[in-house]
């Protein structure tokens, strides 16, 4: 499965749209972790646990809208944005959506994109 | 007395941890900054036709980070009179290169020379569960299409 977030590739040619697919995770940091968080917030710096856990969150949404993409036949998805939203306090949503496409190959007597 | 007194040695802590934690950051971003120059980033869409039928994938790279004791509340009272906060400047300055170094790495990682059509999305976790003081918390996350050559002879042709 090809993913990107760009809609056209040189050397590549799109032969059917299968529309929007997506896919969303809605996570919640476990107490120990919040506390933990809380106290590294006293001196600042990174939040490794929860960057972890929004990582394990985002790979889920991804998993989970290829897995639609495949349920339509796609190959590929195409122009793939994310975005997270604040749920209530201590849980987000992550949500990954893009098109779902075929794509092929463009053979070497095809047009060349222009340069 | 002793809330004050709690109240000055978290503003202290905050202040020598924060402070050193941003040095020992910020040096460890230049060197691997220096380390990853290689790789190339554009925030365009349009991959150029010399990159045809290249393999693709998406990369992407977060972090989560927050101000300190001190800075917050050094922020909070800054509100007060408006103006830039340098503190949340250099907090959020460097969450934001983590990101991109991270996304650097997942690319180099898989072999790509390029990202194209990189993003920066920053959102704001207000999830620390204590509602009195809500602390500063941000996650920001770089993405985009990292390119990879498939043989040499092209790559050197872009290089």
């Amino acid at each position: 499965m090809f993913l990107s977030n760009i809609e056209s590739f040189p050397g590549y040619v799109i032969t059917r749209h299968l529309g929007l697919v997506q896919g969303s995770t809605v996570r919640a940091k476990h107490v120990g972790r919040d506390i933990m968080a809380g106290l590294k917030n006293l001196v600042g710096g990174e939040l490794k646990g929860y960057t972890e856990l929004l990582n394990e969150s985002r790979r889920e949404a991804i998993e989970r809208m290829e897995k639609q993409a495949k349920a339509v036949g796609a190959n590929a998805v195409i122009n793939i944005r994310f975005s997270t939203a604040n749920i209530t306090a201590g849980a987000a949503e992550i949500l990954a959506y893009g098109t779902a496409v075929v794509i092929d190959r463009a053979m070497a007597g095809d047009a060349q994109p222009a340069r | 007395m002793a809330d004050v007194l709690i109240i000055l040695v978290l503003l202290a802590l905050g202040y020598f941890c924060g402070t050193i934690g941003q040095h020992r950051h910020y040096r460890s971003l230049k060197i691997r900054e220096a380390q990853l120059r290689g790789i190339l980033l554009f925030n365009e869409k349009k991959v150029p036709a010399s990159f045809s039928g290249q393999r693709f994938a998406l990369v992407s790279g977060s972090a989560v980070i927050s101000g300190d004791y001190f800075r917050q509340a050094i922020a909070g009272l800054k509100t007060l009179f408006g103006g830039r906060l340098g503190s949340f400047e250099a907090m959020i300055d460097r969450g934001r290169r983590e990101a991109i170094l991270r996304m650097k790495e997942e690319a180099r990682h898989m072999g790509a020379k390029a990202v194209f059509n990189v993003r920066l999305e920053t959102s704001n976790l207000k999830s620390i569960r204590s509602k009195k003081n809500s602390l500063a918390c941000v996650e920001i996350l770089a993405y985009g299409t990292a390119i990879m050559p498939q043989n040499p002879a092209t790559e050197k042709a872009w290089l």
